[in-house]
């Protein structure tokens, strides 16, 4: 978990830098201070389990074990990109991990993992598939009419709200009536859960939780975990809308410190081992970059390729 | 061959597909034991069952996301949205996931998916329940579309749409449910993609969507006793459109009228008639400029081309009967066109 975590972060920090000296062209939004929830959903669920992801999504992917070079490939717009360059950092996808996508459009995962969902029970296999939003997206219809379906259904699906208190420049409270977003589960007769999101070990354990019973076949839950974002909301962001004091609070509740700490308390972690892990990650990294900077760009009509299964009428 | 109703032969191919293959599931609003509104799913859920005949809330954008979702995951879900205006509430699905999403993820997932939906007017039904908003889905790129216009077709079209690898939107005209039609026996599945001539002609060219189908071959009968040939296409599929029919068609009669239930503006008729316009004289246009079906070959276009657009007016479709009669196209006015046409 500590190494997950750690990789998230160094991930994103590179990200940012690269973002920053113009490698990466486009639209960015990185989950820096919110790593303890991509990491903590990851250990909890299965490797074949799935997970749908939002517009902040690299974490979730780096947690859930995609390729760190098909990542930073497809972040830079390369030909070795997981998605060829199509997608782009908000729209990545690595169905080979399970990670059925991020999504521009937000709350959409909350209707699309009813689906994955019914397609689990079909097939009879002990899956859960999770989906990710903020809590802005929990305002949107979409989140209302996935979670009726999947609970009317007791389908196995997770709804896992990050809330990092603000959608863009809108803070949490001037969008969002009644406050909680775990307390909406009330009304769909499922568990509504809130969780401390800076903590891994407490997302691990409300996720694993729901995941044992959505496996059982009694439906799903809905987790709250609350966060701070420790940079703007997308890479540039100025931030002018909130205080200083709310970045200098998510550094002090810094969820990589803290699980360090604890580690280090009951004495299975230390300065070396956690240097080396540092290293090792640091190294993956920078591997992912080279490999990265190292890509074709695609050829330009590689545009119209991918679009349908078969062209009958180009042949 | 055997007469069957438009709307058993939507639930006959239903039920077959969803024998021929466990993979196949049906969602909707009042799908399952109702056998929906107008009875295009009647007697699937006695016969496979609910938990593959599903009834959902009435949550459209639910109903089509969970068909991403499990098309994604390996279903092939077949939905139906009751009234093609309601697409509306979940038009973002359609556009934003169930289009883009294989190209977006570089090719990494298939969407064997089918949303079902009915179109037109004619019923009294009022502005939000008769619309044909078949342009919106033929504008996006990543879905298919047809619009079947005979009970042959509506099962053979739906068919070949279950069991294509792609979204498919199957946009059914509520009118023609009740219309009876000659259905080949057994497995008769309809390539989609491919337009089929419903009257040969020579001296002008009539493409008719759906309803207008039938209004149009009545339209070429009046004209014929006038004396004017009248070649009748029915596209079928609307993208990828068969290209070549229509222009092969257009080639020999230089004169082509367009009629659809759809609005003029930026219709399906204003795209075909761009199409024989681009191939008048000039018969090549750069691959992928226009991507979305048929065979650029090296044919020629006519010399001189006359248009006109069969639509009805730029409104909303009024409920009242006098109003809703006028605002319909009919084979009169389809007449009138032709007439124009000839000069
Ligand atoms: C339907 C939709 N509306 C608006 C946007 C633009 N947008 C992108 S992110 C964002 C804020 C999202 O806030 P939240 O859901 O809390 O997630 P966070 O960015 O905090 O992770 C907005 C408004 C969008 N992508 N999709």
């Amino acid at each position: 978990m500590y190494a997950g975590m750690v990789r998230v972060r160094s991930f994103e920090e590179r990200v940012r830098e690269l973002f920053a000296g113009g490698r990466i062209p486009g639209f960015t939004h990185t989950s820096i201070g919110q790593e303890a929830i991509a990491v903590g959903v990851a250990t909890a669920l299965a490797e074949d389990d799935y997970v749908l992801s939002t517009h902040r999504g690299h974490g979730h992917l780096v947690a859930k074990g995609g390729s760190l070079r098909g990542l930073m490939a497809e972040l830079y717009g390369k030909a070795t990109g997981i998605c060829h360059g199509k997608g782009g950092s908000m729209h990545i996808a690595d169905v080979s991990v399970g990670y059925l996508g991020a999504n521009g459009v937000l709350a959409s995962g909350c209707v699309v993992a009813p689906g994955v969902g019914l397609a689990i029970k079909r097939r009879g296999s002990a899956q859960v598939v999770l989906t990710f939003f903020g809590d802005g997206a929990a305002n949107r219809g979409p989140f209302h009419e996935g979670v009726n379906m999947a609970a009317l259904w007791k389908l196995p699906v997770l709804f896992l709200c990050e809330n990092n208190r603000w959608a863009s420049t809108t803070a949490h409270a001037l969008s969002t009536a009644g406050g909680s977003i775990a307390a909406r589960a009330a009304g769909y007769g499922i568990p509504g859960e809130s969780a401390d999101g800076n903590d891994v070990l407490a997302v691990w354990d409300a996720v694993s939780r729901a995941a044992e019973r959505a496996r059982r076949g009694d439906g799903p839950s809905l987790i709250e975990a609350h966060t701070i974002r420790w940079v703007g909301h997308f890479e540039g962001d100025a931030q002018l809308y909130r205080s200083k004091d709310e970045v200098a609070e998510g550094r002090q509740k810094d969820p990589i410190a803290r699980l360090r700490a604890s580690l280090e308390a009951l004495g299975l972690l230390d300065e070396a081992h956690a240097a080396r892990i540092h290293e090792a990650v640091a190294g993956e990294i920078e591997d992912a970059v080279a490999y990265a900077e190292a890509s074709p760009l695609p050829a330009p009509d590689d545009a119209l390729t991918d679009l349908f299964v078969h062209y009958p009428w180009r042949e | 061959m055997p007469e069957v109703r438009y709307v058993k032969a939507i639930a006959d191919a239903l039920a077959e597909e969803m024998a021929r293959d466990e993979r196949v599931i049906v969602l909707g609003e009042d799908v399952g034991a109702p056998g929906g509104t107008f009875g295009a799913t009647r007697g699937l859920y006695q016969q496979f069952g609910k938990e593959r005949v599903r009834d959902t809330p009435i949550s459209e954008t639910a109903i089509v996301g969970a068909a991403i979702g499990a098309a994604v995951a390996g279903l092939r879900p077949v939905v139906e949205v009751m009234f093609m205006d309601f697409i509306a509430t979940c038009w973002d699905q359609v556009v934003n996931q169930m289009a883009k999403m294989r190209y977006m993820f570089g090719g990494q997932v298939r969407l064997p998916l089918v949303v079902r939906t009915h179109t037109g007017a004619g019923l009294n039904a009022g502005p939000q329940h008769s619309g044909s908003l078949e342009a919106w889905a033929v504008h996006v790129p990543g879905l298919k579309v047809v619009m079947p216009a005979t009970p042959a077709d509506a099962k053979g079209l739906l068919k070949a749409a279950i069991r294509d690898d792609n979204p498919v939107l199957v946009l059914e005209n509520k009118t023609l449910y009740a219309m009876k039609g000659e259905v080949p026996a057994g497995e008769h599945v309809t390539p989609l993609g491919r337009a089929e001539v419903r009257r040969g002609g020579s001296d002008v060219t009539i493409v008719a969507l759906s309803r207008m189908v039938g209004e149009a071959l009545r339209a070429a009968e009046t004209v014929a006793a006038e004396g004017i040939s009248a070649e009748v296409i029915d596209p079928r599929t609307l993208a990828p459109l068969d290209r070549d029919t229509i222009l092969a068609s257009v080639a020999k009669t230089g004169r082509l009228v367009v009629a659809h239930e759809a609005w003029a503006p930026c219709g399906v008729g204003a795209e075909i008639i761009a199409l024989a316009a681009e191939h008048r004289g000039a018969p090549r246009v750069p691959r992928g400029a226009s991507e979305g079906g048929g065979v650029w070959g090296a044919m020629s276009g006519p010399p001189t081309l006359m248009v006109r657009r069969v639509t009805p007016p730029h409104t909303p479709v009024p409920f009242s009967p006098p109003m809703e009669k006028l605002w319909l196209p009919d084979a009169a006015r389809i007449a009138a066109a032709v007439r124009e046409v000839m000069g």
